[in-house]
C-alpha cells in the first residue's frame, strides 16, 4: 500500500467531474474570474447549461480542494485557481508512476 | 409599443451624470426635479434620439442589498454596445475606471465588465474582431 498523504483523494474527487475540469482549465487561463464571468465562459465557450447555483456548489468542491482560492477584493468576490495541489498529486502520484524504474526498463528492452 | 428608457439604479445621481457623461461619454437629454430627486436621463451621442438611460436614485431600501449580491458574483446590471471592446477598455482604464474582468472572448463577442462607481458592474460587448 502506499502512504497517501491524504492529498490527492480531495483533488481526483474534484476532478472527477468534467464541469469542475473546465472550471480548472478557464481559471487555468487568467486569475481573480467573478463567479458572473466563469458562468459565462461555460456558456459561450463550452455550450454548458448550467446554473450559477451549480457553478457556485462546484467551486466551492474546487475550493474545499484547495484547488481554489476566493478573494474578496473590495466588493466583489474573485476566483483563482491554486496549482499547489495539482503539483502534489503530480509529484505524489503521477510522477513515480511515469518515471519508475519497470517503466524505463520495458523501453529499454523494446 | 416600443422601449424608449432603461435605467440603472444609482447611489448619488450627481456622482454618476460626471461618470456617465465625463468618463464613458454619454450626453445629458432630460434634468428635471422629481419629488426630492431628479429625472435624469442620458443619451449616446452616436443616438441622441435612441434609448435614454434613466440614472434613478436607489433609496428603496431593497435596491442596495439587490445591487450588492449582484455585483459581488460580478454581474452586470446592464449592457453597453461598443465598436471595439479592446479599445473602449484602453481608453477605460486610462480614466482611472476599474474593470472586474478585462476584454474576454465569449462565444462570437468579446466582452469587459467594469465598475459604474455608484454600485453598478456594467458590461461592454462588440462582436469578436478575430
Amino acid at each position: 500500500m502506499v502512504a497517501y498523504s491524504g492529498s490527492v483523494d480531495p483533488v481526483f474527487k474534484a476532478l472527477s467531474d468534467p464541469t469542475r475540469r473546465i472550471l480548472v482549465e478557464e481559471l487555468a487561463e487568467r486569475d481573480e474570474q467573478t463567479l458572473f464571468e466563469l458562468c459565462v465562459r461555460l456558456m459561450s465557450r463550452h455550450g454548458l447549461e448550467v446554473s450559477r447555483q451549480a457553478v457556485a456548489k462546484h467551486l466551492d468542491v474546487l475550493e474545499q480542494a484547495g484547488l481554489v482560492t476566493i478573494r474578496r477584493e473590495g466588493k466583489y468576490r474573485l476566483h483563482s485557481l491554486d496549482r499547489a495541489p495539482l503539483r502534489a498529486t503530480w509529484d505524489e502520484w503521477f510522477r513515480p508512476l511515469v518515471t519508475s524504474d519497470d517503466h524505463q526498463t520495458d523501453r529499454q528492452q523494446e | 409599443m416600443r422601449i424608449n428608457l432603461t435605467s440603472v439604479l444609482v447611489d448619488d445621481q450627481a456622482k454618476a451624470l460626471d461618470f456617465y457623461t465625463d468618463v464613458l461619454g454619454f450626453e445629458k437629454k432630460t434634468d428635471f426635479a422629481a419629488g426630492e430627486a431628479r429625472w435624469l436621463t442620458v443619451v449616446s451621442p452616436d443616438d441622441p434620439d435612441g434609448v435614454e438611460l434613466v440614472l434613478e436614485p436607489d433609496e428603496h431600501p431593497a435596491a442596495r442589498p439587490f445591487k450588492q449580491a449582484l455585483v459581488a458574483d460580478g454581474i452586470p446590471y446592464t449592457s453597453f454596445a461598443v465598436d471595439d471592446v479592446e479599445k473602449e477598455h484602453a481608453r477605460l482604464v486610462a480614466a482611472g475606471v476599474e474593470f472586474t474582468q478585462p476584454p474576454t472572448a465569449m462565444g462570437p463577442m468579446t466582452t469587459a465588465v467594469f465598475d459604474d462607481t455608484c454600485g453598478n458592474l456594467i458590461q461592454i460587448a462588440s462582436m469578436a474582431t478575430s
